[in-house]
């Protein structure tokens, strides 16, 4: 008798079934990942404690119920914030042992005495819409990376930005500490203080 | 007998398609391995605002999302008051404390520092209840959040 060869298994589906595998995957993929602006919130005090800060080391950003914007007393854009800020930080009208040798500002000595010196101080209302204060805490953040930036090149000759970047990148122990170590020099030159105080009943 | 045949006889070749299945089994893997199902079902409108000064949140398992926003038309039965969705129910201001700590239960002790709390807040949410949940973090020492947003300009949040 002669001999049959086995037959041939139909691969034609294959494809198909592939196909709609592919399709579901396809569309329950979420490949996107998270951004977001990173905060840190302060730890709970049980007594306040009453830190003097000279009033011309405040900048006060406030948010009332109708998402108004109310920059030291005076109503403002949000688009003008960014530079409103920037004068503020970059101000150095300190003298003696609070000048600030690197800041570009204009030495006005009605505001700020030194970066490290000047306080944000940002108060919202419960009526305030989280989609303006969004822009504003973007807008104050996008100040110190705008000053922190300015200083990494100018010490470092690269952006802030690519420290950072380099720091997730790199594995070397050794890079990785000198680039730790430059981060926090701009860092203490420039560090974030944005206050929130509890919100405003009205 | 002529060297030259006539070549219009001859037809074209099929194209095989029998890789055609290896082709899309790779695509197939691909997004089998980037997939990453949603692990909450949404109960509420959820339209972050936008934002350009953002970090990237990469380690997706150190991440504790908070939700807030209106309840979406499904659940209109609950109000129209902006809520807070913990996991996959509603929930109220004083369960995100034992949120965090069932939270932090799940993840080994060594990662408990470095866990991030993600607010994802609905624009349109006022901030009283973000002050809200703000405080209740603070007292349970949650202290590293992010507001989690979009990414583009700042300024398209002005556009009506």
């Amino acid at each position: 008798m002669a001999r049959r060869s086995a037959p041939s298994v139909n691969a034609g589906s294959m494809a198909d079934i592939a196909f709609l595998l592919l399709i579901f995957f396809l569309v329950t993929t979420t490949i996107e990942t998270d951004y977001g602006i990173s905060r840190k919130l302060p730890p709970p005090i049980d007594d306040p404690v009453d830190n003097v800060i000279r009033k011309r080391n405040i900048f006060t950003v406030e948010l009332n119920q109708l998402n108004e914007l109310l920059v030291e007393g005076e109503k403002m854009d949000v688009t003008a914030l960014k530079n409103a800020a920037l004068a503020f930080l970059d101000n150095g009208g300190g003298t003696g042992e609070l000048s600030c040798a690197y800041c570009k500002g204009e030495h006005d000595i009605h505001s700020s005495d030194n970066p490290d010196k000047a306080v944000i101080s940002v108060v919202n209302n419960r009526k305030t819409n989280y989609e303006t204060y969004i822009t504003v805490q973007n807008e104050l953040v996008g100040a110190y990376t705008i000053l922190r930036n300015r200083e990494a090149i100018r010490l470092f000759g690269t952006s802030f930005q690519e420290l950072e970047r380099n720091l997730k990148n790199t594995t070397n122990s050794v890079d990785r500490k000198d680039l730790r170590e430059k981060i926090k020099k701009i860092q203490s030159m420039f560090p974030e203080k944005i206050s929130e105080a509890e919100p405003v009943f009205q | 007998m002529s060297k030259f045949k006539n070549k219009k006889g001859t037809q074209l070749p099929e194209i095989s398609t029998a890789s055609l299945p290896d082709i899309v089994f790779m695509l197939l893997f691909f997004f089998m391995v980037a997939t990453k199902m949603r692990k909450d079902t949404l109960m509420i409108k959820n339209e972050l605002p936008f934002a350009d000064q953002v970090e990237k949140l990469d380690n997706k398992s150190l991440i504790m999302n908070i939700y807030a926003g209106k309840p979406s038309s499904r659940y209109k039965n609950v109000g129209t008051e902006a809520r807070i969705q913990l996991n996959d129910k509603f929930a109220e201001i004083k369960d995100i404390k034992a949120f965090i700590l069932a939270e932090r239960a799940s993840k080994p002790d060594e990662l408990v520092p470095f866990l991030i709390t993600s607010l994802k807040v609905d624009k349109d949410t006022n901030m009283g209840l973000v002050g809200d949940i703000k405080k209740e973090l603070r007292e349970i020492q949650a202290l590293k959040i992010n507001y989690t947003t979009r990414k583009g300009m700042a300024t398209d949040n002005l556009r009506p």
